[in-house]
């Protein structure tokens, strides 16, 4: 029976099953439950927007605030995974990254390959990612292609309440870390999800819309763009198919190729910076494995090589809109 | 160290200007014309205030998230702080920044701050800086106690001693990184307490009085200007709003902030101090409460009626050259 929760729920939901199922499986993070050792509530957050509230109640110290001292506590969850456990460490925002990298990419990617293939480290780093909260220049970034630049990491974008959940329990049961990406403009969304559990596996993408015109490949929140501007354009009588990549790492190059030997035309929509991107790794993989089925140069549609600035009229204007999808697709068609 | 009667009323006007910005900030956000994350310094007002009155040209200050105060301390333009936190073209930054990103460095105010314990190490090279460039000029880095557990500030406190730089480490334990109580974050009773560690000075002090702010920061900030090195000074105070606007602050006491503003408030305590002391009386105090409760309506209003930033502007700034 179809059930409608939000994005947001489903992650909680998610988090809350695979810790009832395996008990190695511990949260941490900055106030994920929110109140240690204040004189009021102990789980007076449940994290920053409120994702895992709840959780504290359930599992009382499986749930642990930090101190704000990323490099300490990702390490440690880092640590805590070749050791045993099965940590989902929350980085509220994608671009605290910033402060902790080391131990993300010199440490939990590395020890696999590094150390001979002995090493297993089940981490799962949650991290919120995204324009469009007014959040400005340090709170607003898609820093996800850098990850995925990293062997040895897993990169997971999840663009439905329903992939959000199944991906975030096959993350959770994946044996090697994982850097779980969630657009905060996303939590909000309602959608159908399955109330047991079910893991959608990586590196498979997930084709949201047939058509024959026009390949579009994107991830998360663009998903819903693009599907606004495939809406529009079938109204010109153009018909576009849309490839959610879901993982940007692996990522699922057979869907993307076969699509594109199809429709003949590619539009990458993106809402990262434009260069050493998903859009250009899209592209190019594109035109080294099917060139020879394009009809016409692939467009990428991105926000700009610029920070996200914070006045309302400048981060919408840097937010890729339908219409740039709309304008975009026209010209691979040779409409424009 | 004497204050003069114009420092007094210069130091009461300074925390009073960033009571009304803050309060009215608190009013406008939940109008819902104010866009991003705000967090109010409203309670803390004498630490930035203790501090910014010993400043000159020469001095630098980072701040953090919890910035307008500092911003206000060091000199920035009221009107264009209030323009930059609703986003306008006429912002200090252009609407940029916005709130979290508030920024002179014209009038040495390095930057609001995004990031917890993104301030101290640039404080260090702003303290490199002024040793190296030989202007006798202080950094003084404001961070708070999330801030103090950071990697950043140990590696800078460590770097600022073994370097000898003119730097000051300012935390303002207002008690609660974001949710989450000091008590339970920081390790040590007082996190004065690492300065040891660092082979510098470390002083806690109310920050709640601006005298004795005033009065360890003049030590602190006449070391470092004398070249005898860095010390960190906590300051323990209080915040009156969440961590940030929005926030429901269901991890604190039942009458916490009521009875902090009925108890320790610093403007208070200022006022009754002077008062008593006869230094200034009721009605040069009231004259600048009225002075600054024009140019708060003035910033407001000025702000409201500003231009939005050109579109062109979404690409600029991003490079000096390319």
């Amino acid at each position: 029976m179809a059930r409608k929760i939000t994005y947001q729920q489903a992650i909680g939901e998610a988090l809350a099953q695979e810790m009832e199922r395996d008990e190695t499986v511990i949260l941490m993070g900055e106030d994920v439950a929110g109140g240690a050792g204040a004189p009021g509530d102990d789980d007076a957050w449940g994290g920053v927007l409120g994702v895992t509230k709840g959780l504290y109640g359930k599992f009382g110290d499986r749930v642990m605030d930090t101190p704000i001292t990323e490099s300490a506590f990702i390490g440690a969850a880092v640590g805590a995974a070749t050791a045993g456990l099965r940590p989902v460490a929350e980085l509220m925002f994608i671009d605290f990254m910033g402060v902790c990298f080391d131990q993300i990419f010199n440490q939990a990617a590395k020890f696999r390959y590094m150390f001979g293939g002995k090493a297993e480290t089940p981490v799962v780093i949650r991290t919120m990612y995204g324009a469009g909260f007014r959040a400005a220049a340090q709170h607003s970034q898609c820093l996800y292609p850098v990850f995925t630049h990293i062997p040895g990491l897993k990169v997971v974008t999840p663009a439905t309440p329903y992939d959000a959940k199944g991906l975030l329990i096959q993350s959770i049961r994946d044996n090697d870390p994982v850097i779980f990406c969630e657009h905060k403009a996303l939590y909000t969304l309602e959608g159908d999800v399955p109330e047991e559990a079910y893991t959608i596996p990586f590196g498979e993408a997930n084709v949201t819309r047939e058509g024959d015109d026009v390949t579009i490949v994107t991830l998360g929140r663009m998903l819903h763009v693009a599907h606004e501007a495939a809406d529009a354009l079938a109204k010109e009588k153009i018909s576009c198919e849309v490839v959610d990549l879901r993982t940007t790492s692996p990522i699922d190059t057979d869907t993307i190729i076969e699509s594109v030997e199809n429709t003949g035309r590619l539009v990458v929509l993106d809402e990262a910076h434009p260069r050493c991107s998903i859009a250009t790794d899209v592209s190019a993989m594109v035109c080294q494995e099917a060139f020879s089925a394009l009809k016409a140069p692939i467009r990428m549609v991105t926000a700009p090589h610029v920070p996200v600035p914070f006045a309302t009229n400048l981060e919408d204007l840097y937010i890729p809109d339908a219409g740039q999808v709309q304008q975009a697709v026209r010209t691979v068609m040779g409409k424009d | 160290m004497q204050l003069s009667k114009d420092d007094l009323l210069k130091a009461y006007r300074m925390m009073k200007t960033i009571r009304e910005f803050e309060e009215r900030l608190h009013v406008e956000f939940a109008t819902g014309e104010i866009p991003g994350f705000v967090h109010l310094y409203a309670g803390e007002e004498a630490s930035a205030t203790g501090f910014c009155m010993h400043l000159d040209e020469r001095d630098k200050i980072a701040s953090n998230h919890r910035g307008h105060g500092h911003s206000i301390g060091k000199g920035c333009d009221v009107h264009a702080m209030m323009a930059e936190i609703y986003g306008r073209g006429t912002g200090l930054c252009g609407g940029k920044g916005g709130s979290m990103h508030i920024a002179d460095l014209s009038k040495g105010m390095m930057g609001a701050n995004g990031i917890v314990g993104g301030g101290p190490p640039l404080i260090c090279g702003a303290g490199l800086a002024a040793k190296k460039l030989k202007t006798k000029g202080v950094a003084i880095a404001f961070f708070g106690d999330g801030a103090s557990n950071q990697g950043t500030t140990m590696e800078s406190l460590n770097l600022a001693s073994v370097w000898n730089l003119p730097c000051v480490f300012v935390c303002e334990n207002n008690g609660y990184a974001e949710a989450t109580s000091s008590k339970y974050s920081v390790s040590c009773d007082d996190a004065a307490d690492r300065a040891s560690a660092f082979n510098m000075p470390g002083v806690v002090v109310d920050g709640h009085d601006f005298f004795a702010v005033h009065e360890a920061a003049g030590e602190a900030i006449n070391r470092a200007r004398e070249g005898k090195g860095p010390t960190l000074i906590e300051c323990k105070l209080n915040r009156y709003y969440g961590h940030f606007e929005g926030d429901a602050q269901t991890y604190r006491g039942k009458d916490e902030v009521k009875n902090l503003r009925a108890t320790i408030d610093c403007l208070d305590q200022f006022r009754a101090k002077v008062t008593s002391a006869s230094l200034l009386d009721d009605a040069e105090l009231n004259a600048i409460d009225s002075d600054v409760a024009e140019l708060i309506d003035d910033a407001v209003e000025k702000a409201k009626a500003a231009p939005m930033p050109a579109a062109a502007e979404l690409l600029t700034d991003v490079y000096i050259s390319y």
